[in-house]
């Protein structure tokens, strides 16, 4: 009986996290601001250095091969220190959409993704919810129909797309036909896009991944998990930090219980959550079968306290909290975002719900 | 990450498995009834014979003396849990005061005491607080002075629970008058029937319904032998705290029982001709619960994974408390809730659903978000030990 982190898993996190607070502190953060897309290909390729991005990815292609735990580990390194990267579409959906197919460019494009060299969006936002007229039709090979939300899909090389009959479709980020347009969210740390396809030729189209895309789902959504707990443990040590420093009444702030219970309030929720994320993401590999209600619980429930850290570890800071310049607002926003991508909780929890016949299929 | 338990303790539990099989008593073994508490007896000493109870206890002080293999110790509650039987006995004696004496105890102690503890002989309760000496313990007054070979006790203690069917008790009395507050406290135990103590029952907001005792306990002058001081005179707040880790380890909580009663509850109850499991917003309300469940579920795991690796467990380990408690009172808001008007009924009313039992634990799983250290002082724990947070700095004198 062993549940936690091996000596290696503990190294990675320790890794990572040095090398973010070093290589892409919070001020080269807000100077992405202003790009196009934060997504910054420098910091793409340092990762790639450390052997991050090819965690989920078979060796042959210059992946590590490591398990979900290993991914979800880096997921919520980046999301501690806010990092804008496409590591959830590349690093985490696109390898297990594509795992086990033998094609030469699939070989190519995991090779890619573990070099650096390039990287993926996803458009997988209309396998859970259809709004605004979405939705991507395939005929006479080409693609044609409106995505919304495409993940990490403004700047990447491939765009995957799933389609209807569990199939699925990679196209060029540059393919002619493919209009790609950013959509801003709160979170500048994020690049999401709404794609319109008018007869884009796909690279390829894979039939039978059915299972593939429902596996890709449940480790996105535990990766995004990682990903706002991350945010979440940096605010509450934010928070704990600034209670320390700031004095009222001639005492630390942090020494008033007011101020002491909402930071235990908030550790206190966010500690077994942990428990659960690793759960979630050891069960992808060791206990399949519980996944799908595991990824759904863990993504929901990370929202749901996930959203109160934010706010609570904001309001410990005062009115300096809500400033620009105090930055807290990148991880507030970064859980604001984390909570949608994937499903929200209640859509989530339904679909915990329905997966053991609590529910009604609808 | 490896949740197997590995080989040796799979045979282990095939081991419990078969003992169960042949040995779980047919019989009442409450210690309501006199006929129960001779069967209790007669069970628990069958435990302890084939290792099951008092596992790790010396066999000099009546236990088996099996080495300390936290594994064993869950597997035999899980199997134990698995057929609807308790390991042992819940209760204060063998999760208190045994440790306790292990630790500080005197030989002689040891000897009379933990045997019989073990085999339900003698049944404890824990005498601390007091109406002045709640969340602030230390400030308690109950004195002792000293005649001869006897201490004599004045005072009085509440939140006494299961005083009135315990055969001792284990009190902290104020022996120091003039040293301060932390250090004039002693550790005592005293026979219930020692003559000027009067134990009154407490009534609770639960009423009659459950097995638990709530009492106040009074003492004028009430005398018993100086032997009976655990450890030195004055180091009873020590000795305490001892107790006190033993209390908030044993306050764990089986989360994932109640979520299936609960479960079950909403696929049975009916309104308008629609199962509550039905209704999208309870089901909501459940699926929440079970994300909490779940989380404390694996969050244990985690926790003896760090005992058994002998790490610290730093903050995670010091919010199970916090976290259980308030989660089996919310689980018993949600049953109450579902069941509508209905879920008002009390007192072995007519239409209750599963006996009254949701707002007897809903009424206990609040009495536990106090007792044991309050939320608030779980909140103090926590950002003090666990964060590093400063404590609330003393008042100046007027």
């Amino acid at each position: 009986m062993d549940f936690g982190l091996s000596d290696d898993q503990k190294l990675l996190e320790e890794t990572l996290r040095s090398f973010l607070a070093d290589r892409v502190p919070i001020t080269r953060i807000r100077d992405l601001r202003s790009a196009a897309c934060p997504n910054d290909r420098a910091i793409w390729r340092e990762l790639a250095e450390l052997g991050a991005t090819g965690v989920l990815i078979p060796e042959q292609h210059g992946g590590s091969a490591l398990s979900l735990l290993d991914a979800a580990i880096v997921s919520q390194a980046l999301g501690h220190a806010v990092t804008p990267t496409p590591f959830l579409a590349s690093a985490v959906m696109v390898p297990i959409a594509l795992a086990g197919l033998g094609d030469a460019k699939v070989g190519s494009w995991l090779a890619g993704i573990a070099t650096g060299a390039s990287a993926f969006g996803v458009a997988t936002t209309e396998l859970f919810s259809l709004r605004e007229g979405a939705g991507i039709r395939f005929a006479g090979g080409k693609l044609t129909g409106k995505a919304m939300m495409a993940i990490d899909a403004v700047s990447a090389d491939f765009v995957l797309i799933p389609l209807a009959d569990e199939r699925l479709a990679v196209v060029r980020g540059d393919a002619p036909g493919l209009t790609r347009t950013r959509l801003a969210t709160v979170d500048a740390t994020r690049c999401t896009a709404e794609l319109v396809l008018a007869g884009v030729a796909p690279e390829a189209v894979f039939d039978d991944r059915g299972p593939a895309l429902a596996r890709m789902l449940d480790a996105g959504r535990i990766a995004l998990a990682a990903d706002a707990l991350g945010a979440a443990e940096s605010m509450i040590a934010q928070a704990v930090a600034y209670s320390l420093q700031r004095r009222q009444f001639d005492r630390q702030i942090g020494s008033f219980q007011a101020v002491k219970h909402m930071c235990a309030e908030m550790i206190a929720e966010l500690e077994p959550t942990r428990s659960l994320i690793w759960y979630a993401a050891h069960s992808f590999d060791a206990m399949p079968d519980e996944t799908p209600l595991m990824a759904c619980h863990a993504l929901a429930h990370v929202s749901e306290i996930g959203r109160d850290i934010a706010s609570v570890a904001t309001q410990v800071h005062g009115g300096i909290g809500w400033t620009d310049e105090q930055n807290l607002h990148f991880w507030f926003k970064r859980i604001a975002v984390d909570r949608h991508l994937l499903g929200g909780p209640e859509l989530l929890r339904e679909r915990a719900a329905r997966l053991q016949g609590l529910a009604l299929a609808s | 990450m490896d949740l197997e338990y590995g080989e040796r303790y799979e045979t282990f539990r095939k081991e419990v498995r078969q003992f169960l099989d042949r040995h779980k008593p047919k019989k009442n073994t409450s210690a309501s009834t006199p006929e129960g508490r001779v069967a209790l007896v007669e069970w628990l000493t069958l435990q302890i014979e084939h290792g099951y109870w008092g596992r790790t206890i010396p066999q000099a002080y009546g236990g088996f003396g099996a080495p300390p293999d936290l594994l064993e110790t869950v597997i035999m509650d899980e199997e134990f849990n698995r057929v609807g039987t308790t390991r042992g006995i819940p209760a204060q004696g063998p999760s208190m005061l045994v440790p306790t004496l292990l630790e500080h105890g005197s030989e002689e102690q040891k000897k009379r005491w933990i045997g019989p503890t073990l085999r339900g002989e003698v049944f404890w309760c824990q005498g601390y607080s007091e109406p002045g000496a709640g969340s602030d313990l230390a400030s308690l007054q109950t004195a002792a002075r000293e005649e001869g070979d006897d201490i004599v006790i004045n005072g009085q203690k509440i939140w006494t629970s299961t005083a009135d069917r315990s055969e001792m008790m284990f009190l902290l009395v104020r022996t120091e008058p003039d040293a301060k507050k932390h250090e004039g406290i002693s550790y005592v135990l005293v026979p219930m029937d020692t003559p000027g103590l009067e134990v009154q029952s407490l009534r609770t907001m639960t009423g009659d319904i459950g097995e638990n005792s709530f009492n106040q306990v009074f003492f004028t002058d009430a005398r018993v032998p100086k032997r009976n001081v655990v450890g030195r005179r004055g180091e009873g707040w020590k000795i305490a705290n001892t107790t006190l880790k033993h209390e908030r380890n044993s306050l764990n909580s089986n989360g994932e029982a109640t979520l299936l009663k609960l479960i079950r509850l909403m696929q049975n109850e009916t309104m308008n001709g629609v199962a509550s499991i039905a209704n999208p917003v309870y089901r909501d309300r459940l699926m929440r619960l079970q994300a909490r469940v779940l989380s404390m579920k694996h969050h244990s795991m985690r926790m003896l994974t760090a005992t058994l690796k002998d790490e610290a467990s730093g903050v995670a380990g010091l919010v199970t408390k916090l976290q259980n408690c308030q989660l089996n009172f919310d689980m018993a808001a949600l049953a109450i809730d579902v069941m509508g008007e209905l879920g008002v009924l009390y007192d072995h009313t007519r239409y209750e659903r599963d006996k009254g039992w949701w707002q007897a634990h809903s009424m206990f799983s609040l009495g536990l978000i106090i007792g044991g250290g309050t939320a608030q002082i779980q909140k103090n724990i926590i950002s003090e030990r666990g964060l590093g947070m400063p404590r609330e700095p003393k008042p100046a004198r007027s």
